[in-house]
């Protein structure tokens, strides 16, 4: 199942080969696992569940127990090509702080989410006026881990926040492959499912690849 | 009293000895300098051609170099017989497996019950306080004496894991991955509490004369007995002796007088009197303080992290046990705070186990597969067959 994972196809195709990669919240470690055997990379997690680290190890991942709300300072600065959130900012304490400690110990973030914009969660919020649970979204509100969630517009105001840069963004709909958004159409945020952000710095050596208007993002 | 004395005193008759020469002593962070140096080990399995497949594994304050053969004074099977030997986790099919005394010991490795070659007579209090750090050098000189360049990887639990840590500080060239379970990278007030109520009960038995109970035929039974007693307790969780004993009683109905009522005082009885056949009083004292002395950080500036930079290449497998609380998780998760801060690649996990800091020694399947895990693939990269 963990192999046919869209998002994780998307993530392995922005992962340079190689690379130096921290997944955060990496689970049992199917990501990690994917990028060792088909990029060469480097791998390493940071995991909170007890079990999911135990499944890691004995698969022979280098995983560290811990929380992304706490451990992520014994990091040192650019340690990693890639820091990886997958599935795991909306159910993050702070995630403004982690997002911040994400860039300070990579030199790009890999981010995705579900996005609080699509339609079937407006649509139910409207019509039923209780919390949604969609396909992105299973659980009801009293037992779901996500306590930040946002849309795609939110995400791309804190990004700005943080002067960070967008240097590639997707849109993700189940058992569909990642579509390319364009990222000065309003639509997005009503059609994207999921969404998966390679964020950069906004100051970096060489000039940007592609300078977006900051103001129309979705 | 003195059978039992010469039992132990060919304790190493079973080992393996690497005798150095006295122009090679083992220098101290002492100062002083220990010449005529006997290291006393025992190996499981075949070195490789290529010699990557050395495993070094470390003990513990009271066990030694018997990791998987049967003990010449108790009888009883190795103290990780489970872990050790063919199929098992350090497969000896696969691995040459090393385990040595430890310096300051007393099962043939030079300590304070061996002769003074300067006097002929055991060495007692006149032996030199040794540390963490002297006890890996003279691992180090053994292990350049069986002629192993680097290490595929070097084990320990405890003060074992103590010794692991200390490896990878002075020795990181020469290790291909690190396992430390259940220990620290200092010893805390704590520790070094309960060390010195052990060392006081050792100290007041008159039987101890000075640490010069050799010359006089006896020994302080009742001194390490009672330490082992009190060192025994923080060894197990409060919910494991509690299970196990309870408020159970030996004897239908309480005897009024201060014999063993209940169970759990026979227990640690049993504990406290068997210890003292296989084990030195003055050892006791030097390897406890070789513990309480222990401190990475200090030794590196105050930070940890030093300690491990330039073990970058090293893979470290750190574990700690939910119930341990001789050497809680949070003094693991300070050695993996370390490790990352360093860039090193760590893998950490606390194994889930209510059976206190022994538990270590014991069958934790969650301990066992992630040491598989983390060995098969460090055994991958290090193309082992």
């Amino acid at each position: 199942m963990t192999e046919n994972r869209e998002d994780f196809r998307e993530i392995l195709r922005l992962v340079r080969p190689g690379a130096r990669v921290l997944d955060i919240g990496c689970g049992e470690g199917a990501l990690l696992e994917l990028l060792a055997r088909e990029k060469g990379a480097d791998g390493r997690g940071l995991e909170i569940s007890q079990a999911n680290v135990s499944i890691a190890l004995s698969r022979g991942l280098a995983v560290v127990q811990g929380d992304a709300d706490r451990d992520l300072a014994d990091y040192p600065a650019r340690a990693f090509d890639y820091a990886i959130l997958s599935q795991t900012l909306q159910t993050v304490r702070d995630p403004r702080a982690v997002l911040n400690e994400l860039m300070r110990i990579a030199e790009r973030a890999i981010v995705s989410f579900p996005n609080f914009g699509h339609w079937s969660v407006r649509w139910a919020l409207m019509t039923k006026g209780r919390m949604p649970t969609t396909r992105s979204l299973p659980t009801p509100w009293w037992a779901t881990p996500n306590i930040h969630l946002c849309t795609l517009r939110d995400f791309t105001d804190l990004v700005d926040e943080l002067d960070l840069r967008v240097e590639a963004a997707s849109a993700l709909i189940k058992g569909k492959p990642a579509r390319a958004m364009s990222q000065s159409r309003t639509w997005e945020n009503w059609r994207a499912e999921q969404a998966i952000f390679l964020l950069g710095r906004r100051e970096p050596l060489q000039a940007p690849l592609e300078d977006g208007p900051k103001d129309s993002l979705f | 009293m003195t059978i039992v004395a010469d039992r132990r005193k060919d304790a190493a008759r079973d080992s393996e000895v690497m005798r150095f020469p006295a122009d090679k002593p083992l220098r101290l962070d002492s100062g002083a300098e220990l010449r005529g140096l006997e290291v006393a080990y025992k190996t499981y399995g075949a070195l490789n051609a290529d010699k990557s497949n050395a495993v070094l594994i470390c003990h513990a304050l009271t066990m030694d170099q018997y990791v998987a053969s049967t003990h010449p004074v108790t009888g009883k099977p190795g103290w990780w017989e489970k872990a050790v030997g063919p199929g098992r986790l350090l497969d000896t099919d696969r691995h040459f497996v090393i385990c040595a005394n430890v310096v300051g010991g007393c099962m043939g490795t030079t300590g304070p019950a061996s002769l003074n070659p300067a006097t002929g007579k055991p060495y007692g209090l006149s032996f030199p306080v040794v540390t963490i750090g002297d006890m890996v050098r003279a691992q180090a000189m053994l292990v350049e004496a069986l002629g192993i360049e680097t290490l595929f990887a070097v084990v320990g639990g405890s003060m074992g894991g103590m010794q692991v840590l200390q490896w990878a500080a002075d020795y990181p060239e020469k290790l291909f991955s690190a396992i430390c379970i259940a220990s620290t990278a200092k010893h805390s007030a704590q520790n070094i509490a309960f060390h010195e109520v052990g060392r006081q009960a050792i100290m007041a038995d008159p039987d101890w004369r000075g640490g010069a109970y050799a010359e006089a035929g006896v020994r302080p039974e009742k001194g390490l007995g009672v330490a082992r007693m009190g060192a025994h307790i923080t060894y197990v969780s409060e919910d494991a002796l509690q299970r196990k004993f309870g408020r159970g009683l030996q004897r239908d109905g309480l005897s009024w007088t201060f014999d063993a009522d209940f169970q759990v005082e026979g227990y640690l009885r049993y504990q406290g009197s068997s210890f003292v056949d296989r084990f030195d009083a003055n050892a006791y004292l030097y390897i406890t303080r070789a513990m309480d002395y222990f401190d990475l950080p200090t030794r590196f500036g105050g930070q940890l992290a030093n300690a491990f930079v330039a073990a970058r290449d090293v893979r470290f497998c750190v574990l700690s046990i939910t119930s341990d609380w001789l050497y809680p998780t949070r003094e693991s998760r300070e050695i993996v705070r370390a490790l990352n801060a360093a860039g090193c690649r760590a893998s950490f996990l606390e194994v889930v186990s209510d059976k206190g800091h022994d538990a270590f020694l014991l069958d934790e399947p969650q301990m066992y597969g992630a040491l598989e895990g983390f060995l098969a693939a460090a055994g991958q990269a290090r193309g082992l067959k």
